[in-house]
């Protein structure tokens, strides 16, 4: 563990921003707090960095309590929410401060800026000031400008919300790569799924303050512990009672299903399994890409699914069969992965495959 | 409102009310309406944030041209009126104020501006407000500072409290050192001892000076500094940058315009400083006469050569504060283009 959280708290007045956080992210390893906005982000981020400081608890740096330590001696870099470049200085004078400050002899403050620069691809823009660049550029020159002291660790705070969608991308595959590259821990703060899943190694899920689980991409997605996460990972649909569908009929519980938990028989096509398929009405189709997503009412409900643009074409008003494979029932705070009764004894590797 | 308007051509319109429209409340508005408008752009982009600020000069251009894209019957009376206000108001006394300084000859001229009490005057005028300069300075930037870096109990008081001097009569305002020094003060047989003199002395004269001056600066780099924000200083901090170079590489930049503005603005009014100042100095001439009260005196014992002359002193000093305000203006909001990144 090079960063471990322990038993934080922190409240702003009336809100408690962090109830009990306790995580611990590995060393070199890149990991995104992932919740939505106002679950506490960015006050972990900044009780990390020593910018806020944690009601109870202790924040370990490398095995140090760094609770004491002003900011500045933590080892830290740090990019911030809209960066704050400092706009009255160069690219060059940006990424020089934390060097110059450190009482580094010119030449290999100059050096190591180039080094910079080229790591991060811009190369001549030396002597530009942070309002001449794009957003994705001044997202480099802030990530240049926090690596430059060479942190032990870097802190991000939302660092792809400012650019648009497509430079984004980029950015965060980029990122991933830098960091694989330089093999600093990395944490960063993210309200968007997608960006944690695709650039982190491990994700930690907050909600109100706490922390929901912490795991792999793949884990938080096949195993949430809390409904909360079941809920937030993945396109879920929430349900009021999965016994209302049919395969789920017991205990009446709350629960979530995702598109890709449901098949829709193409029309014509009469199932195996007769008994435990529902009677649909397609809502609405959009064209995704790779698939079509079909919005289904099944009874009084309204569910997402996907289906194959190679099947029968399906149109608005259609009735049509839908099969359930699975879905998350919610039984106090757990999550239960529910099978359709009419798909017991049938290979279970199947199910999973679809 | 309206003083907002007239006065749009400054950075910071609502901020630049002349001491003639006390602005009540309008310091303490305006510093609210920049926080919500600070955390608005919370999430947005630099570049956001500069152009959803309030009174963003670049801004007066697009208006303008709408402006002058109107009624032609309208805006031909409504400038000629303008205008006409203007020369009868401001350009046509300091016109005469010079016509009457130089109606003897420029001998004459000469004589009374080299008088020993003008001299004298003069010499208290600069002191009292070159100390008035510095201290307001020291403590606009230590409020401004305060205010918008550091939450406290009485923060909000501590605006208010700011503004005082604008709210209140200069002439009150002299009172208040008469009561608080004078002879009247408990305070009095203290300093007495201890050979102090206030009222009626040239330190008396520095306090009320400072006194009416001390909104200036802190009012232009309150509303500046909060609409910054504070990011850009805690990634200094957190590199390891000690407090002087923050403020010397990251925040100076910034509010230097505002600062210099509020400092013009500061020397405009602690040179001209006569209600406050009058009530202090007790007019002992050649000890406590500062220009303005000489203006008056000489003025009262008909010495309109002379007076007019002195005045002319005075007049040149704002018109020269004045093209100082103008090219700060046009500094800044070229500055405000090319970086478009900040506030003005
Ligand atoms: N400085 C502060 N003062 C008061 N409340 C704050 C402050 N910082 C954060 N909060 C509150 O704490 C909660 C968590 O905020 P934050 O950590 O910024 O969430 P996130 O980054 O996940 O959006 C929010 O309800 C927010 O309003
Ligand atoms: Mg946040």
């Amino acid at each position: 563990m090079y960063v471990e959280l322990r038993h934080i708290h922190k409240s702003f007045d009336a809100v408690r921003a962090a109830r009990d956080v306790s995580f611990g992210v590995d060393k070199g390893a890149l990991a995104a707090l992932l919740g939505p906005s106002g679950s506490g982000k960015t006050t972990i981020l900044r009780m990390i960095a020593g910018l806020q400081n944690p009601d109870y608890g202790d924040i370990l740096i490398d095995g140090l309590r760094v609770n004491d330590m002003p900011p500045s001696r933590r080892g830290i870099g740090f990019v911030f929410q809209n960066y704050a470049l400092f706009r009255y200085m160069t690219v060059f004078d940006n990424i020089a401060f934390g060097l110059e400050v450190r009482k580094i002899p010119r030449a290999a403050v100059r050096d190591r800026v180039s080094e910079l620069l080229a790591l991060i691809g811009l190369e001549g823009f030396e002597r530009r000031y942070p309002a001449q660049l794009s957003g994705g550029q001044k997202q480099r020159v802030a990530f240049a400008r926090a690596l430059a002291p060479n942190p032990s660790l870097l802190l991000l705070d939302e660092p792809f919300a400012a650019v648009d969608a497509k430079v984004r991308r980029e950015l965060r595959l980029w990122l991933r790569e830098m960091v694989g590259r330089l093999g600093v821990t990395s944490i960063f703060v993210t309200h968007d799924q997608d960006e944690a899943v695709e650039a982190a190694d491990t994700i930690i899920v907050t909600n109100q303050g706490v922390v929901e689980q912490l795991g792999r991409p793949a884990e938080l997605y096949k195993d949430p512990a809390t409904p909360f996460v079941a809920g937030f990972i993945g396109d879920s649909t929430p349900l009021d009672d999965v016994t209302a569908l049919k395969g789920f009929e017991g205990e009446a519980a709350p629960g979530a299903v995702r598109p890709e938990f449901i098949r829709i028989l193409p029309p014509g096509e009469v199932g195996q399994y007769p008994n435990c398929l529902e009677e649909a009405v397609v809502e609405g189709i959009l064209f995704r890409g790779a698939w079509l997503e079909v919005r289904l009412a099944v009874g009084g409900i309204s569910l997402p699914a996907r289906y194959p643009l190679e099947d029968p074409p399906l149109t608005v008003g259609d009735a049509v069969r839908v099969m359930i494979y699975r879905l998350y029932a919610f039984v106090g705070e757990r999550v239960i992965l529910r099978q359709n009764a009419g798909l017991r004894g049938m290979n279970s590797d199947y199910a999973y495959s679809i | 409102m309206a003083s907002r308007l007239a006065l749009g051509m400054g950075p910071n319109p609502s901020q630049a009310s002349s001491p003639e429209s006390p602005p009540h409340q309008g310091g303490v508005g305006a510093i609210s309406g920049m926080k919500a408008g600070v955390s608005d752009h919370k999430g947005s982009s630099d570049e956001e944030c500069g152009r959803s600020l309030p009174f963003r000069p670049g801004e007066a251009a697009p208006r303008r041209e709408r402006g002058a894209r109107g009624n032609p019957w309208v805006n031909g009376p409504l400038i000629a009126v303008s205008l006409a206000f203007i020369l009868i108001m401001l350009i046509a006394p300091l016109a005469v104020v010079l016509v009457e300084a130089f109606s003897a000859g420029v001998s004459v001229y000469l004589d009374a501006v080299s008088d020993e009490y003008a001299l004298r005057a003069l010499v208290l005028t600069l002191k009292a407000a070159s100390l008035a300069i510095a201290v307001n300075t020291l403590f606009g930037l230590t409020a401004a500072w305060a205010v918008t870096r550091y939450a406290f109990k009485g923060k909000s008081l501590l605006i208010t409290v700011i503004d005082i001097p604008f709210s209140v009569s200069p002439v009150i305002a002299g009172l208040i050192f008469i009561l608080t020094f004078g002879r009247m003060s408990w305070l009095h047989p203290w300093l007495d001892a201890f050979g102090i003199s206030i009222v009626f002395d040239t330190p008396g004269i520095i306090l009320a000076t400072i006194f009416v001056t001390m909104p200036f600066v802190a009012r232009e780099l309150i509303p500046t500094l909060e609409a910054r924000g504070t990011d850009e200083e805690q990634a200094a901090a957190l590199m390891g940058a000690g407090f002087l170079t923050i403020f010397r590489r990251v925040t100076l930049p910034h509010i230097r315009w505002a600062l210099i503005y509020g400092v013009i603005l500061c020397s405009a009014r602690a040179l001209g400083e006569f209600g406050a100042v009058s009530v202090v100095s007790g007019r002992l001439r050649g000890k406590t006469n500062t220009l303005p009260l000489h203006v008056e005196i000489l003025y009262n014992e008909y010495k309109f050569t002379a007076a007019f002359a002195v005045a002319s002193l005075l007049a040149t000093a704002a018109l020269f504060i004045l093209a100082a305000r103008v090219a700060v203006e046009w500094r800044s909001r070229r500055a405000g283009g090319e970086d478009s990144g900040h506030v003005r």
